[in-house]
């Protein structure tokens, strides 16, 4: 159908590509450092966000893991990149073990192995946790968030415990987390669109159906998991390096659940929704704030109510659920959004 | 003899599905496997399918023994069915429903998708190319990039005929195809059929109760009833056979 380089969809992505470098640039120079902070937390959440949309969305497998990938990638990157005086002088309840020292690297490497430690141990857990489906498989993936936490609390020797890990050298900056947003939104995409993409769809549209045209469903939803783990690995390590401290209570169950709110409300199965859903969230609650401070209200003095956001926030939450059952996008990219229109016409 | 079922036995529990049948489909032929409801006919399909496992007894395509093999393996051995109630895949397009058959043909790898290498680009147009080709022989080519869901029963009948069709099966089992559907639909449908194993070279074993479809259609039957075979051969003598009545219509002289 298409034989030239430039066909109208590559030039869509292309231009989307430069967009978004340019943005990148421009917030770099030009933005206050409040409001560089919350693009790279929309940075990283994009990231988390767009990856567990692929296991939970695409593929149709609902599962509460995130968190504890988040926190494998989190503190990979801050033992690589934490150096060991420094370590020596945090880790207060037991010494840290001789190869935790040892271990450095820079921070491109230190991202790279986060991302494969989350992802092998994705695949390794996948063979217990793909023999059940439904609720059960989100039952045991919750049980793996919690696992890990606790694992986290009670290895001083890796993680120096509850007290966490501090002064992790602030590496993250708008190239590092823009950049990496923008690669795994392609890379996702990618996978979406191509053969494997449309396995994962079809395991969730029919299981038993995908297996009848010689899929082999395990291994299609092993790869989507540890596709997941791989870059939720990734928007740890990030997010450690922007946090600059890490501990266990970063990665509670509210992590995942705040995950799931942003594919939910952008629309499972859609990765703009996921975009979307992630800018409204993060941004939305941030803009928001003013409803926690004191308001003059027509002439009337309000106190302050901190959490005023919250329940405005859920509000919101709630209204566009029950106007948008399926999410912003439901299952549409933005691809489709055009597509639509044109055959409007 | 493309596909050998040999002594097969299937018990779910105390209840004996399929007792101790045996038959035989030759290459290139319709076959039809008929019977009341409840004979076991699905259940001798998802046992040849690799969905069940036989209680007792073997299942030999091309000589060599399936029974065991995981389903999705059975498909790339080269046997596609499709369901008694159409099962699409609901959030997709015809295009996209048929690619999934070819997923196993496609040989591209994971990491050559994320960074589409040159291989992806191939691979993908010489499986549309082929998605293409089966559809049109089907007549749903111009429904290509519709949603699955929107076609008509009789349409979403033939894009789960053509997604089968896509796995490059040499046996193509169909579940009730004709179900739902009027006399005229019905006759379509077995000219399809022929069509069907002329141009794309294979056998086909269908389960129906449409006699007079069947009767068309099929060059030899086995009919099934409460498990057991009570007759094999050609569809003439079946309608004139006393036990096939009796299953059928019920038993005149003891009523």
């Amino acid at each position: 159908m298409n034989n030239t380089i430039f066909t109208r969809d590559r030039l869509i992505n292309l231009s989307i590509i430069i967009t978004t470098i340019w943005f990148l640039w421009f917030a770099q120079h030009f933005f206050d450092e409040y409001t560089i902070r919350i693009i790279n937390n929309v940075a990283i959440f994009i990231i988390l966000a767009v990856s567990y949309n692929l296991i939970n969305g695409i593929t149709g497998q609902f599962s509460l893991e995130p968190n504890g990938f988040v926190a494998i990638g989190a503190y990979v990157t801050a033992i690589l990149t934490v150096d060991s005086e420094a370590m020596l002088y945090q880790y207060d309840i037991e010494d840290p073990y001789p190869w935790v020292l040892a271990l450095q690297s820079n921070f491109g490497w230190a991202l790279f192995f986060s991302g494969t430690i989350s992802a092998l141990l994705a695949a390794s857990l996948a063979f217990p946790v793909f023999r059940v489906r439904g609720d059960y498989l989100a039952i045991v993936t919750l049980g793996f968030g919690f696992i890990i936490r606790i694992l986290a609390i009670n290895s001083p020797e890796i993680t120096n415990g509850s007290l966490g890990i501090n002064d992790i050298p602030e590496f993250s900056n708008l190239y590092w987390t823009g950049g990496m947003a923008l690669f795994t939104v392609l890379a996702i995409l990618n996978i979406i669109y191509s053969k494997y993409g449309r396995a994962m769809k079809a395991v969730r549209d029919d299981e038993d159906a995908a297996t009848a045209m010689g899929i082999n469903t395990f291994k299609i939803k092993t790869m989507a998991f540890t596709t997941s783990a791989f870059f939720e690995g990734i928007g740890g390590g990030l997010l450690a390096a922007l946090l600059t401290s890490i501990s266990p209570d970063l990665f509670t169950f509210f992590l995942t659940f705040q995950l799931l709110i942003i594919i939910v409300l952008g629309g499972l199965g859609s990765t703009t929704g996921a975009i979307l859903g992630t800018i409204f969230v993060m941004a939305g609650l941030e803009w928001m704030r003013f409803l926690d401070e004191p308001m003059n209200l027509f002439g009337f003095e309000t106190e302050a109510l901190p959490g005023m956001r919250m329940v405005v926030f859920s509000l919101i939450l709630i209204f566009v659920m029950l106007f948008a059952r399926e999410g912003l996008m439901g299952k549409k990219e933005l691809k489709d959004l055009f597509r639509r229109k044109k055959a409007n016409k | 003899m493309i596909l050998e079922v040999n002594n097969i036995t299937k018990k779910f529990g105390g209840v004996t599905a399929i007792k101790d049948t045996s038959f035989s489909v030759k290459s290139k032929e319709i076959y039809g496997l008929i019977g009341p409801n409840g004979a076991g006919k699905t259940t001798m399909f998802n046992i040849i399918t690799g969905n069940y496992e036989p209680t007792e007894g073997n299942i030999k395509f091309h000589g060599q023994r399936i029974d065991g093999i995981k389903p999705y393996k059975i498909v790339h051995r080269g046997i596609a069915r499709t369901f008694q109630n159409i099962r699409l895949f609901k959030s997709m397009t015809v295009m996209d429903n048929v690619l999934i058959g070819f997923d196993y043909q496609a040989t591209y790898t994971y990491l050559e998708s994320i960074f589409r290498l040159p291989r992806f680009f191939s691979e993908e147009k010489r499986v549309k190319q082929r998605a293409m080709e089966i559809m049109e022989v089907l007549g749903i080519a111009q429904f290509a990039s519709e949603q699955a869901t929107s076609l008509s029963y009789g349409q979403q009948r033939k894009v789960e005929i053509a997604r089968a069709l896509a796995a490059n099966p040499q046996l193509l089992l169909l579940d009730e195809p004709a179900a739902g559907m009027n006399p005229n639909e019905t006759h379509e449908l077995a000219e399809l059929f022929f069509k069907i194993r002329d141009e794309f070279d294979i056998t086909i074993l269908l389960i129906e109760h449409d006699m007079k479809f069947v009767n068309h259609l099929c060059d030899r039957v086995m009919v099934l009833d409460y498990g057991k075979t009570i007759f094999e051969g050609h569809i003439e003598d079946a309608i004139q056979d006393e036990e096939v009545i009796k299953a059928y219509l019920g038993d005149f002289k003891h009523a």
